[in-house]
């Protein structure tokens, strides 16, 4: 089966999160990039989906061009190949996201064939927009769901499930192809070895430039919420602390 | 928020792995009131300390770091953090396979035992999972070692807290550094201030932002070490605890491997060199895991990741081991890959406890607080020493360029005699441009350009034969020319001009001038006007700091004229015992000076040709100085010289410095002068005439006994280290310095080599030599001696072996050579009784 | 009548809190705009939940009634917001920033090819309405223009307290039947799985029970291997602990080690370093008990208790079977 994901280059950001002096991006000067913890799940559910079933994986993104080190880490852990969308240094909502997702899509199925499942992350870590996958599978009439947190793939047919409201989990079949957004605790990602680093160098990755456009929502600026120090509740001191604790737990129903 | 202490001590700045051992240290010292700050969090507040790699490896080139750390892997073995692992070098190129042979003679020369060579397959019994068809051989240290620094800084702390000595405070940002007259006043911090006349700067890549407080300077670079962290590795999966395999450096291609519990830490230091200012590193805050942990990038690792591949395929090939942690680590660069130490020249009581690695922290932290006890650390730190450098060596140029070079020689081969490519031509001497026309090769000290030896002189090779010594082998035929010893020898038989502008000149002056001098000087000052007096200066030990020269020029007035390499230190120690009073003054005159040696048979032939002044052997004898004419320049002409040739050093203002060259040569054709480079003047002539080198006989571990330097009376005056020196001067010593000559250099081989210095000397039966203090022999000194037509070497012998005709040996890339006492204690192989001299 | 539209999920009829935080921030918008407020409900018992919706100032209660909405199928209840919108043009239509009310709102947004602003806490109506919103997991927030005919939002949890109207209100229910298509009905839940019971892996552990370098000893673990026990958890360390041979390697918890996703991490004698709180930053509580205050884990934590790890644990071991056996 063929499978694409997608994934996105998110700051890793750390204790705090610093904006730039226009208040419009965060500074990123001394961190590194990754992609979603959703994202590098659904990576790794692609790589095991292609090993137990066969075919091959995609991985795209559309960002700046140092986005492809993103592209190369998914490569690392057994990707195939690559697709760069270059975002041209504007932020793009998730409508024009989505669009330029499909438009790659429909170019790639065009050459290389359908894709049997469309992976993304149920919302990407920076933005949170909860909606690119569910636009992208309107677009092409393609089944969808989205907060997965278990895929098994039989017969033309995918059986998904993710947690039930009240506990426990809600089943979904799907015929494939089909689309499914996922959620961290899927799969355990693993970790890139040295010979995936090295193979994921001379993997291939394909440049598009697509055409932004004004989906209706855009960023004005970013702004930091307010701290909430200190919030640390001391339960007690000693032993004496135990019926506190036992409290805390009982209110998170473990007791 | 608490507020700190209104007083203290000591406050020491920096709780990693330095700033724990020294609030110990000085603890121990009998330190009380010691105040310890740290910007983050404890046990770990995110410095370099927080990502070390944390192991140990022995065996260093040099003497003084080796010494560092064979004293800190004893105290993190007395603090129970230390697990001895075992560590090979292994290598990959024959040049690296002879390289293992000379760290094996630097371990004998600085006594770490056991050391072995091992084949590829004793590397791979010992290393398993190591691809023995990748390497040629390994240097094997059993003794090397992880410690957990972390858990080691908080016993320390834990240690002087409980000798009530210590107090302190993480979480605790310094602000300011007050400066009251040249002295350290107070530290102010975002929880208050602390009044203190001494702060130690243990801050690591943060150490130039905390000294700019001060007005004071610690040239260092944070730089990017790359470290990632594989697994789990299955080869690991039954070991208990951290490791259980031999650390792996993989020298040749600037790597390391090391195990850490079920991971495998591979680090580098081959990867372009990526440079920070302190100024640029995040916060604590900003950071995504510490500030010194930065986001990693692949792109540099990825040949790295081959290597490593290469070396170790039966863990990296597995595809189930995973790349889990990876990180540009931040550590320290500095100018010379050496330490800053000491105390800052810029503000008394401001000291430096800088770019030093987890191997050596605690020994270095033991030395620094000894120095700032009673000034006598027990191991001489003058190479690491804060008040080393010059002012362009502080510049943000100078300390990039230098730290981007010497980057990824970390691990490399690096040549004793091997020159800095960047940064050059800093300091140019007037005669620079003479010089460039005699195609003088140019090594460089404390930033001047030095002709080594010119190559115009290449006809004197014809002249001389087989005299020059020609070296067959490569190793010690690099950074060197027969043309030196060429130039010796028609300096010994005719005249030669020696450019030595790189002199650090002081001026000393006023009413208390003499007792000033007398004070800091082991010899007599109060000397008719017009003598040239050589003197020691000594620690309150007895050690030796610094030797020099000084002329009296006037009743209030002296010139001390020392070493280029020495220089700033040299002033910090005159400028720190200058009298409170203000009856003696100093004022630095180095560039106001320049100085032209001549000396040679022929000297005075040279010299009275264009001066009408007496210069004969009555009318000028030796060891006094005065102004002359020399055609059209006046300079102050001293007869001393360390050549052992009769012969002036000339001292002639800066600007008029090209004229004297051009005078003094175009007279000297007529004698047959010939341009001398500092090869003979710093190694040739003076080993041959038995004269004694800072950095290299002389040093604070070694006294004045016993270097044969100490005169049959001592002066009355209450010089600094006067009585240690007196209490030295019973008995007898335990070492005394001795010239040897090499037998036969020819090898098994066939092939006649010649060490270059720092080998271990040996017994006749192939044992290390040992003196009653502990020390191992080596040379102190190694190089030709063309007039004597011998190799020489100079080395601290036992009492017992120091006596003329003893039979010894020198081990050099892994042969011993047969070397025989020529001369013990003072005295010279070449014209003993100094005719030439006085002449 | 043009309105602001709420979608309100619904538990049998009664309204679920995030919903009810939904509704009352929707109120206010509809107050600022003067127009009245709309809800939808799925499924023919929501109309249970009219009385409780009137109290919050809903006008209206549109009950989508088809027993093709039950179960759950994103794309169908995004069908029914769209009949409603098509037949009454609402000038908002706002959701709950949970999962189903995330799902079925960005499904009506592909559908109508409008914008949406999830998790906003904040909205000014106008041309175009500006909205603030939450990036990262609300450690950032973004205030961005949302240009559209229908403005489309969803509220983040738990940024406003459900509050009901002050006025007294009643609101009136209508019943209709959406429109849907057979696409709109390929994806439903096809059914249910109870939770999986067993031991419990460090990564899959709901409750971990931490040790660093203060435990003391390998022994010294028999305290929270009890309390992991009796939690249903499992233990973890720091790397310090597998580093001095106490327990496996296996066990370490950090950078280099498992990363967890605990409800609850309890970490004893753990300082915090961020080594090891980078491997735990999933856990959604974190209980600290360390003897030092001033331990940097001790501000990373909910809840913390001052003392020996060992005297805490086993008094806290004691109480939870005394409080069992009560």
């Amino acid at each position: 089966m063929n499978v694409l994901v997608c994934v996105k280059r998110v700051p890793a950001t750390g204790g705090r999160i610093l904006l730039t002096e226009d208040q419009r991006e965060i500074d990123t000067r001394y961190l590194g990039f990754t992609v979603s913890p959703h994202e590098e799940c659904a990576a790794e559910e692609a790589v095991r989906l292609v090993t137990e079933h066969g075919g091959s994986s995609v991985v795209l993104t559309l960002g700046p061009p140092e986005a492809e080190e993103q592209l190369r880490d998914a490569m690392a852990i057994g990707i195939d190949r690559g697709i760069l969308l270059e975002s041209g240094g504007r932020e793009w909502d998730p409508v024009a996201t989505a669009a330029a997702i499909v438009d790659a899509i429909r170019a790639d199925e065009a050459a290389s064939g359908r894709f049997d499942l469309l992976l993304f992350g149920n919302e990407a870590a920076d933005s949170g927009d909860y909606q690119v996958g569910a636009r992208v599978a309107h677009v092409l009439g393609l089944p969808c769901v989205t907060g997965i947190k278990g895929l098994e793939v039989r017969d033309g047919r995918a059986t998904v499930r993710r947690e039930a409201p009240g506990g426990g989990w809600e089943v979904f079949e799907l015929p494939l192809p089909a689309l499914v957004a996922v959620k961290e605790g899927i799969n355990l990602p693993r970790f890139p070895s040295v010979p995936g680093r090295l193979k994921a160098r001379k993997k291939e990755v394909a440049r598009v430039r697509p055409e932004w456009r004004d989906g209706g929502l855009r960023l004005q600026r970013l702004a930091l919420p307010r701290e909430q120090e200190g919030s640390v509740e001391i339960l007690g001191e000693g032993p004496a602390a135990a019926p506190a604790v036992v409290a805390v737990l009982q209110r998170l129903g473990l007791v | 928020m608490d507020t700190v202490p209104k007083q203290a001590n000591a406050v020491v700045i920096g709780a990693g792995i330095v700033g724990n051992s020294m609030a110990y240290h000085l603890a121990a010292l009998g330190w009380r009131d010691i105040v310890l700050f740290d910007k983050g969090p404890l046990p770990n507040p995110g410095g370099s300390t927080g990502h070390a790699s944390n192991f140990i490896f022995l065996v260093d080139h040099s003497k003084e770091m080796t010494a560092f750390t064979v004293d800190s892997a004893n105290q993190y073995k007395e603090l129970g953090v230390f697990t001895e692992s075992g560590g090979v070098e292994v290598a990959r190129t024959p040049e690296r396979v002879q390289e293992l042979k000379r760290r094996m003679a630097s371990a004998a020369s600085w006594g770490i035992e056991p050391v072995e060579l091992l084949t590829p397959a004793e590397t791979q019994k010992l290393v398993p999972f190591l691809n023995a068809d990748a390497i040629l051989g390994s240097f094997y240290t059993p003794g090397v070692g992880v410690v957990d620094s972390l858990r080691a800084g908080t016993l320390m702390r834990e240690r002087a807290e409980e000798m009530g000595a210590l107090s302190v405070w993480p979480n605790t940002e310094i602000l300011g550094i007050d400066v009251e007259r040249g002295r350290v006043a107070g530290v102010r911090t975002d929880r208050g201030d602390v009044r203190t006349q001494t702060v130690v700067v243990c801050c690591g890549i943060w150490s130039p932002r905390i000294a700019r407080m001060a007005g004071a300077s610690i040239p260092l670079t944070p730089a990017v070490h790359q470290m990632i962290d594989v697994g789990p590795v299955p080869q690991f999966a039954a070991t208990v605890g951290e490791i259980e395999f031999p650390i792996v450096r993989d020298v040749d291609t600037n790597m390391y491997e090391r195990q850490h519990g079920g991971e495998l830490e591979i680090g580098s230091y081959a990867h372009r060199p990526i440079l920070m200012e302190a100024d640029d590193i995040p916060s604590i805050e900003a950071s995504a895991l510490s500030p010194s942990e930065l986001p990693f990038t692949q792109a540099d690792f990825d040949a790295q990741m081959e290597d490593a591949l290469e070396l170790m395929p039966d863990i990296l090939a597995d595809e189930s081991v995973g790349v889990k942690y990876a990180i540009n680590g931040l550590l320290s660069l500095t100018p010379d890959g050496m330490p800053i130490l000491g105390e800052t020249p810029e503000a008394r009581g401001l000291w430096a406890a800088s770019a030093i690695w987890i191997k050596e922290a605690p020994g270095i932290a033991r030395a620094v607080a000894q120095w700032m006890t009673d000034g006598c650390p027990e191991i001489d730190p003058h190479a690491s020493d804060v008040a080393r450098f010059y002012p362009h060596q502080r510049t943000g140029v100078h300390v990039r360029a230098r730290a981007d070079e010497g980057y990824n020689k970390t691990y490399g081969i690096v040549h004793p005699m091997e020159q800095w490519a960047s940064n050059r031509e800093i300091r140019l001497s007037p005669m620079n441009q003479r010089e460039r026309e005699l195609e003088a090769v140019f090594f460089e000290t404390a930033g001047w350009e030095r002709p080594f030896w010119y190559e115009s002189n290449r006809g004197l090779l014809g002249e001389f034969g087989d005299r020059v010594m020609p070296r067959e082998a490569e190793w010690e035929s690099r950074w060197w020319s027969p043309i030196i010893n060429a130039e010796h020898l028609a300096m010994r038989e005719r005249v030669g001009m020696v450019d030595l502008s790189a002199f650090a000149i002081f001026d000393v002056t006023g009413p208390g001038a003499l007792d000033y001098l007398q004070t800091v000087a082991v010899n007599q000052m109060d000397v008719p006007e017009g003598r040239v007096v050589y003197t020691p200066l000594l620690n309150p030990a007895g050690g030796v700091k610094a030797d020099l020269t000084i002329m009296r020029l006037g009743p209030n007035e002296f010139r001390v004229v020392t070493g280029g390499g020495s220089g700033m230190s040299d002033r910090k120690w005159f400028a720190d015992h200058l009298p409170e009073d203000g009856s003696a003054q100093l004022l630095d005159v180095t560039s106001a000076w320049t100085t032209v040696g001549v000396w040679g048979p022929r000297a005075r032939d040279l010299v009275s040709s264009i001066s009408p002044d007496d210069v004969s052997n009555e009318g000028f004898p030796f060891a006094s100085c005065r102004w002359i004419t020399l055609g059209p320049v006046r300079a102050l002409a001293s007869r001393i010289s360390y050549v052992g040739e009769l012969g002036w050093e000339l001292y002639a203002p800066f600007e008029e410095g090209r004229r004297l060259w051009d005078t003094l040569w175009e007279a000297g054709r007529e004698f047959g002068v010939v341009p001398v480079g500092i090869g003979v003047y710093a190694t040739t002539a003076r080993l041959e005439k038995g004269y004694r080198a800072h950095g290299n006989e002389l040093e604070l571990e070694y006294d004045l006994v016993e270097a044969g330097l100490a005169r049959a009376s001592v002066k009355e005056w209450e010089f600094v280290g006067r009585e240690a020196y007196l209490r030295r001067r019973e008995g007898e010593p335990a070492a005394r310095l001795c010239t040897l000559t090499i037998d036969d250099p020819t090898s098994s081989t066939g092939v006649k080599r010649y060490p270059l210095g720092r080998e271990p000397i040996l017994a006749a039966d192939g044992a290390p030599i040992v003196d009653a203090k502990g020390r191992r022999s080596f040379a102190t000194t190694a190089g030709s001696g063309p007039s004597v037509g011998k190799h020489i070497l100079m080395a601290y012998l036992p009492p017992e072996l120091a006596s003329p005709s003893t039979g010894l040996q020198v081990e050099y890339f892994g042969e011993r050579y047969p070397v025989t006492v020529a001369v013990a204690g003072s005295g010279a192989l070449f014209d003993p009784g100094n005719e030439r001299l006085k002449s | 009548m043009t309105s602001v539209l709420t979608f309100v999920e619904h538990d049998g009829g009664t309204p679920e809190k995030v919903s009810l935080e939904a509704l009352t921030f929707a109120r206010a918008l509809s107050e600022r705009m003067s127009l009245p407020l709309y809800a939808l409900v799925i499924g023919a018992d929501g109309a249970v939940a009219s009385d409780a919706l009137g109290a919050y100032g809903v006008a209206e209660v549109h009950v989508a009634t088809d027993d093709r909405l039950d179960p759950y199928a994103p794309r169908a209840w995004a069908a029914s917001a769209a009949t409603l919108m098509d037949a009454g043009a609402p000038a908002v239509v706002v959701g709950p920033g949970s999962e189903r009310g995330a799902e079925v709102m960005a499904h009506l947004a592909a559908r109508a090819g409008l914008p949406l602003a999830a998790n906003c806490t904040h909205v000014e109506p106008g041309d175009p309405f500006v909205v603030t919103r939450q990036r990262w997991g609300g450690s950032l927030l973004e205030v961005a223009e949302l240009e559209a005919p229908v403005a489309l939002l969803t509220v983040a949890p738990h940024a406003v307290q459900p509050e009901p109207a002050t006025g007294p209100g009643a609101a009136s229910c209508r019943e209709f039947r959406p429109t849907l298509d057979e696409a709109d009905l390929i994806v439903r839940v096809a059914g249910r799985l109870e939770p999986e019971r067993g031991a419990v892996s460090l990564s899959e552990a709901r409750v971990v029970v931490g040790g660093g370098r203060g435990v003391g000893s390998a022994d010294g673990f028999a305290e929270l291997e009890e309390l992991a026990e009796l939690l249903g958890g499992t233990v973890g360390v720091s790397r310090v602990v597998t580093s001095l041979g106490w327990r496996p390697h296996t066990d370490q918890v950090g950078q280099t080690g498992t990363r967890i996703a605990p409800d609850l991490y309890v970490a004893c004698g753990i300082s915090g370093a961020i080594q090891h709180m980078v491997g735990a930053k999933g856990a959604k509580h974190l209980l600290a008990i360390n003897t030092d205050r001033e331990a940097p884990i001790m501000a990373k934590a909910e809840w913390a208790v001052v003392g020996d790890l060992h005297a805490v644990v086993s008094a806290v071991n004691a109480e939870i079977r005394r409080v069992r056996g009560s």
